[in-house]
């Protein structure tokens, strides 16, 4: 994805946020298919992660401008998002979402 | 404003990345009591007896696209084209609106069908996260009304882009938090 | 609004100087009011089966004890010195958002008056007086707090104004990490940072990510109350223990927001009175940080006895073991800063002393609870009782006298009666010892904690009496101090700029500070500017008077308006009345307008 734009940030064209438009479009009937679609049930969760995971890096570094502003934000951002994901796995092994079950 | 600071960096956009690095945890929190309390309620109705994937598809789309709108407004302030900026702005807020109507739509519906906040777990966690969510569509909403307001007013001017760029932040955050849910709640059921 | 005259120039100050010491008269305010609490209580306890007070006012007088001194007292006593000391130390003018600032005050003036209201309005609830002040704890745990289990306003009191609080908490944090990072004097490098200002922003981002944490479980409790969920009831499929996690995953971070910035003053304190640089500076600054990201480690030590499991509690067990060592080095850090210094024995220093004394005790008891086998005998007694109070009380109490004797002088330009100062400190110091060490055998002779009274049967009588009576030398201490602070308004000596020979930038103007801060910012060339270094000489003077005028803000007052939204709004749920939440909704928004709109420059 090229900047063309603005010296100051670097900003991504009018073009470069339609692509990316285009990208959680397509991303979100792939989510959409892989629901509905009974032999991809097996793999449901891992692919629907992937796929919600690329939609929302996409929405961060883009839309969001992550990418292209300093890597300090990323931190100010990064660090807190980590710290929740970790929260959230640690809560669900504690009430028992990762042991062998019935 | 642009005062020099130590790190070169704005000092409203980087109090805004902590802010929004701090509702990371409060949504994070939410969606962990969703999460473990999936499949825990005692009686129905159940996710899979209520939600609607192409409703809710829908909605998604809706929030992707505000999403668009809202960087092709930040871009149309910077270049101080105030009239796309109108545009963009309402737009957003209006795709904002319509994916409110869908949610009321969609809670109406549910209670109808026996999910209230009160029935299960599920519809306690339900609603507590996409209410949750859902306000602070409300707020944004608000706060994109307020800026095409002032633009209307002549006072919105490229002057103006770091505000209209912390809102974009707050925007996109909220649909990032939407992709999630969706993923979690809807998709995985 | 350029008025610095009247109670109207408070009420729209936007000075960090001034919200500095709002914070300060008000924290300490609360301070004592949480001491009388706790001096009802030891008073209760002196004898078994003491009848001073009912078992329903007792639970009243702990629970708003404990909410008190740590939200109302401890932390904004802390946030007294982030406000007036931090911009100082840093050189500059005033924090990032002066005007959020001033609402972080009002928010948490006005949360404190909602809270303790509940011990009045009573008869307003159809309750007599001094019936409806929160009484679960003051960790709240579900489903006690349920509506079935407490079924008056008192939890609603203080489920709202912890939410209230929260919010004070949070608008500080982001306003403190903006400023530490973005609004240092030329030179002034993260790693030339002084301590104190370097452990405000650990615990600033502790704020901001543990509260909205507390925030959710609190909401949840909210929607059982009145709502008719059923998060935390375990008949619907729900789990008390959910409570206990979100709680103290923000708890624990919480009492790293409580010593933190004591660690902070200590390591401040220590080399001006030793003269001599802190050693392991950048090992000292590396545990504090470490200190905050483990913090986020170990929260169920606190919930040993719940029943977790084999693997939760031996992987807790171990990070809770671990945090002890970032701890242990700052410690041996700070006492090789006083060896082989030249020695000067002011009250600051002694309560410095003090804490590190006092910490170790604590931390010692603190890694015994680290143990689950032995958890199970400890917790829930008054062992964990005197833990919590050597920690808090010797340590994070003593380390924030240690930095109002430090740092008073700068803020009034008088200095504290040396006399009187070691006086409060030796009261203070026999008198938590006597009050809380006592507590390590009443707790393992198997006293509950949060009981209204004992049994004789129990042998603990003479050792809680001997408790009481540190309690009550306590409360003496407290009155010296405040005499001291009353008697040296007229009579202090006058401090001047430097009265310690500090090495901080503080010490660079005067005392105290003109309401811009400094005549010139100053450049940072070393960690110690105003010390003569290996390579640097001392910082030169700053010049009497500013070379050009400086603009200084003249104050809002829509902080202090869109703060009243809020106590406002938490009536609606108190009253079950829909309407004056409207009306909260719209001064929070009538504020937030004026706010966003009026014409303010930093």
């Amino acid at each position: 994805m090229q900047d063309q734009k603005s010296a100051e940030h670097g900003h991504p064209t009018a073009a470069v946020y339609l692509r990316v438009a285009a990208v959680l479009v397509i991303l979100t009937v792939l989510e959409v298919g892989v629901f509905y679609v009974p032999q991809f049930h097996g793999v449901l969760v891992p692919v629907l992660l992937c796929l919600s995971a690329v939609k929302f890096t996409l929405v961060v570094m883009f839309y969001m401008h992550l990418k292209m502003d300093s890597p300090f934000f990323t931190f100010l951002f990064g660090g807190p998002l980590l710290l929740a994901t970790a929260v959230i796995l640690a809560l669900m092994f504690l009430f028992g979402a990762f042991t062998l079950r019935r | 404003m642009s005062h020099r600071t130590s790190l070169g960096l704005d000092n409203r956009k980087m109090a805004f990345w902590a802010f929004i690095g701090s509702e990371c945890l409060l949504f994070g929190s939410l969606i962990a009591t969703y999460l473990v309390y999936k499949g825990r309620s005692v009686v129905g109705p159940y996710p899979h007896d209520v939600l609607n994937i192409p409703f809710t598809s829908i909605s998604t789309f809706d929030l992707l696209m505000s999403s668009l709108m809202m960087v092709l407004a930040l871009a149309a302030v910077q270049r101080n084209d105030m009239r796309w900026a109108k545009v963009w702005l309402f737009s957003t807020a209006l795709l904002g609106i319509f994916f409110l109507c869908g949610q009321v739509y969609e809670f109406t519906s549910f209670v109808h069908e026996g999910l209230t906040l009160q029935r299960n777990l599920f519809g306690a966690t339900f609603f507590v996260l996409t209410g949750t969510h859902g306000a602070h569509v409300s707020v944004g909403v608000l706060w994109l009304l307020t800026l095409w307001y002032r633009a209307l007013r002549g006072k919105l001017t490229a002057a103006n882009a770091m505000t209209v760029e912390i809102t974009g932040l707050y925007w996109h955050f909220v649909d990032v938090i939407w992709i999630v849910i969706f993923t979690v709640v809807y998709l995985i059921q | 609004m350029s008025e610095t005259r009247g109670w109207r120039s408070w009420v729209s100050t936007t000075d960090h100087k001034r919200i500095g010491q709002l914070y300060f008269y008000t924290a300490f305010a609360f301070f004592l009011i949480g001491g009388l609490e706790a001096l009802l209580i030891r008073i209760q306890l002196a004898k078994p089966e003491n009848s001073f007070v009912s078992a329903e006012t007792y639970n009243q007088l702990f629970t708003m004890h404990g909410t008190t001194m740590i939200f109302l007292a401890l932390m904004p006593l802390s946030a007294a010195f982030f406000n007036y000391i931090v911009p100082l130390q840093i050189g500059a003018r005033d924090v990032a958002f002066p005007r959020l600032n001033a609402f972080s005050y009002w928010v948490f003036l006005l949360g404190g008056l909602f809270l303790n209201s509940s011990w009045f309005v009573g008869p307003l609830f159809h309750a007599g007086s001094l019936n409806v002040a929160p009484d679960g704890g003051w960790v709240g745990d579900a489903n006690l707090t349920e509506r079935q289990f407490s079924p008056g306003v008192n939890i609603d009191f203080w489920m709202l104004g912890l939410q209230i609080l929260g919010i004070s908490s949070l608008a500080a944090g982001f306003n403190f990490v903006v400023t530490i990072l973005n609004l240092r004097a030329p030179g002034l490098k993260m790693m030339r940072l002084p301590v104190f200002s370097w452990m405000t922003l650990v615990t600033s981002f502790l704020i901001i990510t543990a509260f909205p944490v507390i925030t959710v479980g609190l909401v949840l409790l909210m929607f059982d109350r009145f709502f008719g969920t059923h998060f935390y009831v375990a008949s619907a499929g729900g789990d008390p223990v959910l409570w206990q996690h979100l709680f103290w995953l923000f708890g624990h971070p919480e009492v790293y927001i409580l010593i933190l910035p004591a660690m902070g003053i200590v390591s401040e304190v220590l080399p001006t009175f030793a003269r001599k640089p802190l050693f392991g500076y950048t090992v000292v600054v590396y545990s504090g940080v470490l200190i905050g990201f483990m913090g986020w480690g170990v929260w169920s030590h606190h919930m040993f006895a719940v029943g977790l499991g084999p693997v939760a509690d031996s992987v807790f067990s171990a990070t809770t073991m671990l945090i002890a060592i970032p701890t242990g080095v700052k410690i041996f850090n700070w006492i090789a800063t006083l060896w082989g210094g030249q020695i000067r024995g002011s009250t600051a220093l002694y309560f410095a002393v003090g804490f590190i004394a006092m910490f170790i005790i604590g931390g010692l008891s603190g890694v015994s609870h680290a143990v689950p086998p032995a958890d199970l005998q400890q917790t829930d007694t008054y062992y964990i009782v005197a833990h919590i109070h050597y920690v808090l009380f010797g340590g994070t109490v003593l380390g924030l006298f240690s930095g109002i004797y430090y740092w008073w002088p700068k803020m009034t330009g008088r200095l504290l009666s040396e006399p009187l100062g070691k006086l409060h400190f030796w009261l203070t110091f026999v008198g938590m010892n006597l009050a809380f060490f006592p507590m390590h055998f009443i707790g393992l002779l198997g006293m509950p904690r949060r009981i209204y009274t004992y049994s004789p049967d129990l042998g603990v009588a003479k050792l809680n009496l001997l408790s009481t009576v540190g309690a009550l030398i306590i409360g003496i201490s407290a009155l010296v101090f405040v005499f001291n602070l009353w008697r040296t308004r007229r009579h202090g000596a006058v401090a001047g700029n430097d009265p310690w020979q500090g090495a901080t930038l503080e010490w660079a103007t005067t005392s105290p500070p003109p309401v811009y801060n400094f005549t010139v910012i100053p450049t940072v060339e070393s960690r110690l500017p105003l010390w003569r270094g290996e390579h640097h000489a001392p910082m030169a003077p700053l010049p009497a008077t500013p070379p050009q005028p400086i603009h200084v803000p003249g104050g809002s007052w829509w902080p202090f308006v869109t703060a009243c939204g809020l106590p406002v709004l938490a009536l609606a749920p108190l009253t079950h009345t829909l309407w004056i939440a409207f009306v909260g909704v719209a001064i929070l928004l009538i504020g937030i307008y004026r706010w966003a709109f009026e014409p303010f420059e930093v």
